[in-house]
């Protein structure tokens, strides 16, 4: 990148001057604050998890180097086990009921509706309110006794006793997911609608000349072009999903059986009430190589855009 | 990207072609039916935090209907617990942990796009990918280190360690905004002798208010509805914020005060609520202009 050289006087080349004016010194500077902290706390607590997962530190002791033991106790251990397998369902599950019904949700706000704008803003409010406290509504919509959908329900006559939201571990598994997807929609919808406008209606417009059904300009049109923007919503989405804690935390915490446990709040639960950080370090670190996944793909999302949008690949 | 949002509003060529009875059915319907569900916990959260315990537990009657409305959840939260302080430490935290992050993230985001200096475009990328870590796999090391710097159980874990989350984001978002500025206006700065930090301060960051507003919104927002950090570094309850102090200190043994829980869930997302409403273009522009870039 080429750049017009500042002109100096030529009086004015003492060395300071001349540094604030060099970019790399100046990048430098610019950098530092921001580095330092990153550096001090994001990059050198991966590491140290890292190394925490290796050793058999507790609260309050210093710990040794075990090597492996931390991660071959997990692999014998039932609950870990079962909180793998409660986080890729909850994922899965979550995530594509959360695209499903957010790119339907985008559609809908796509269309010429009045009041588009308030209904807009009003359908994120899902997902601007801290997830903590919009948790204990569910918490209580959920309660054993005075759930109000249990009333709906009864007074419906379609169930003749109060449903134990989260007393049964399927039922709770599909309380904790329905209320992380009433928190994930909005999230996914607006992204996606951002995505929807950028696609020209004349294409639309070509198309049904063409003689293109409605489901077909879906098909053809629609998810084609929106593809790039799926990918990486989708992977922040699964990336949200995959590592929720509060929502379990404030629900369940984990229960009932451990049913509803995932691997951060399993993690937090073995860490920091347990603590036995090496094992809590160890559970989290597991969950990296599923983030990476994640995170190669929405590389390849963002690669495939210059293409789609008519540039070349770099 | 704000402008794809404006230019599409009024170009929705076909839909004249589609009847009514076709379009309530298909269209509005569902949507309602969508702001029913996305809605009703916030109506159930304002209904409840106004019923009196006795109306709360009661069988008879119709539970969506309030009868007799009372502020006694609200008073009791506000005077009898430590609500007030846990407000207060929010908003303490978000404040200084967003001003900061935005200051240093206009710094680093300048410096990578524009002072391009060697290795910008990976330490770009590294911004990008420390974007993507998520606090989860964070918070057991972190907590180590609060605890050996003596910061446990203080104001300062929180403003130090909310910055991991926040500098990525704000420095991805305003990347972008900073690329849309034009060089030139740049370059003519430079050759009427300003310093970059003049074209920084007088240049770019008045072109670039849009951005920084919606980075600052944002960052209010994440900070404000952070949970696990708070969860572990802070243990007394009047250093707690307003999502754990409700959470963990609310709660007495097996008895749940639902009304109390209510209004404290309540008054803790209003002022959320209150500062989207006033932003809610920087708000949406910020949250997908940072998946879109």
């Amino acid at each position: 990148m080429r750049r017009a050289a500042p002109l100096l006087k030529p009086q004015d080349t003492d060395a300071v001057r001349r540094l604030l004016e060099n970019r790399n010194f100046l990048g430098f500077i610019f950098m530092l604050p921001g580095s330092v902290l990153l550096l001090l706390f994001l990059t050198y607590p991966l590491g140290l998890g890292t190394w925490l997962g290796f050793t058999d530190t507790k609260v309050g002791r210093a710990g040794q180097f075990v090597g492996l033991d931390n991660y071959q106790f997990l692999l014998g251990d039932a609950v870990a086990r079962l909180s793998l397998f409660n986080t890729l369902f909850y994922t899965i599950v979550a995530s594509s009921v959360k695209f499903a019904l957010g790119l339907w949700l985008a559609i809908l706000l796509n269309q010429n509706i009045p009041f588009k704008s308030a209904i807009r803003a009003v359908v994120l409010l899902p997902f601007i309110v801290p997830t903590a406290l919009s948790a204990i509504a569910f918490w209580w919509i959920y309660d054993a006794q005075f759930s109000v959908v249990s009333w709906a329900l009864m007074k419906m006559g379609l169930i003749h006793s109060y449903i134990d939201f989260l007393g049964d571990p399927w039922m709770a598994r599909m309380s904790t997911i329905i209320a992380n997807i009433w928190r994930g929609v909005p999230f996914v919808a607006i992204c996606l609608l951002a995505g929807l406008q950028t696609i020209p209606p004349s294409l639309y417009e070509a198309a049904s000349i063409d003689g293109a059904k409605p489901s077909q300009q879906f098909w053809y049109v629609t998810l084609p072009l929106l593809t790039p923007i799926i990918a990486v919503v989708m992977t922040f989405s699964v990336l949200f999903t995959f590592t929720d804690f509060q929502l379990i935390y404030v629900l369940t915490r984990g229960g009932p059986l451990n049913a509803t446990h995932l691997m951060a709040t399993l993690s937090f639960q073995r860490a920091i009430p347990g603590g036995a950080l090496g094992e809590g370090a160890a559970l989290a670190t597991a969950m990296i190589p599923f983030l990476l996944a994640a995170i190669l793909f929405s590389y390849f999302g963002l690669q495939r855009r210059a293409w789609q949008q008519g540039g070349s690949d770099k | 990207m704000s402008q794809d949002v404006q230019e599409v509003q009024d170009t929705q060529g076909m839909n004249y072609l589609v009847s009514l009875p076709r379009r309530v059915v298909v269209i509005y319907l569902p949507l309602l039916i969508f702001l029913i569900v996305l809605l009703f916990p916030f109506y159930w959260m304002v209904v409840t935090s106004l019923k009196s315990d006795a109306e709360l537990i009661s069988v008879s009657g119709n539970p969506f209907w309030l009868i007799d409305p009372t502020l006694m959840h609200f008073k009791k939260l506000l005077f009898d617990t430590d609500y007030p302080a846990w407000m207060w430490n929010t908003v303490v935290v978000s404040v200084v942990a967003t001003l900061f992050s935005l200051a240093s993230s206009v710094l680093a985001a300048y410096a990578i796009e524009r002072l391009r200096f060697s290795g910008s475009r990976q330490v770009g990328l590294g911004i990008f990918l420390a974007y993507l870590v998520p606090p989860s796999i964070l918070f057991i090391p972190l907590a180590y280190i609060v605890f050996k710097l003596g910061l446990y159980d203080t104001r300062w874990a929180l403003i130090l360690t909310y910055p991991t989350f926040l500098i990525p984001f704000c420095t991805w978002l305003l990347m972008g905004y900073f690329r849309s500025i034009p060089f030139e206006l740049e370059e003519c700065a430079l050759i009427d002798g300003a310093t970059r930090l003049q074209i920084l301060t007088k240049i770019v960051l008045p072109l670039a208010v849009p951005g920084l507003i919606s980075a600052g919104i944002f960052a209010f927002t994440l900070s404000w509805n952070e949970f696990i950090y708070a969860l572990t570094f802070i243990s007394s309850s009047e250093n707690k914020t307003v999502p754990v102090g409700v959470v963990t200190e609310l709660v007495e043994g097996d008895v749940y005060h639902w009304g109390a829980l209510m209004a404290g869930a309540l008054l803790g997302s209003v002022p959320v609520a209150v500062m989207y409403s006033f932003f809610v273009e920087h708000y949406v522009a910020g949250m997908t202009g940072a998946v879109k870039e």
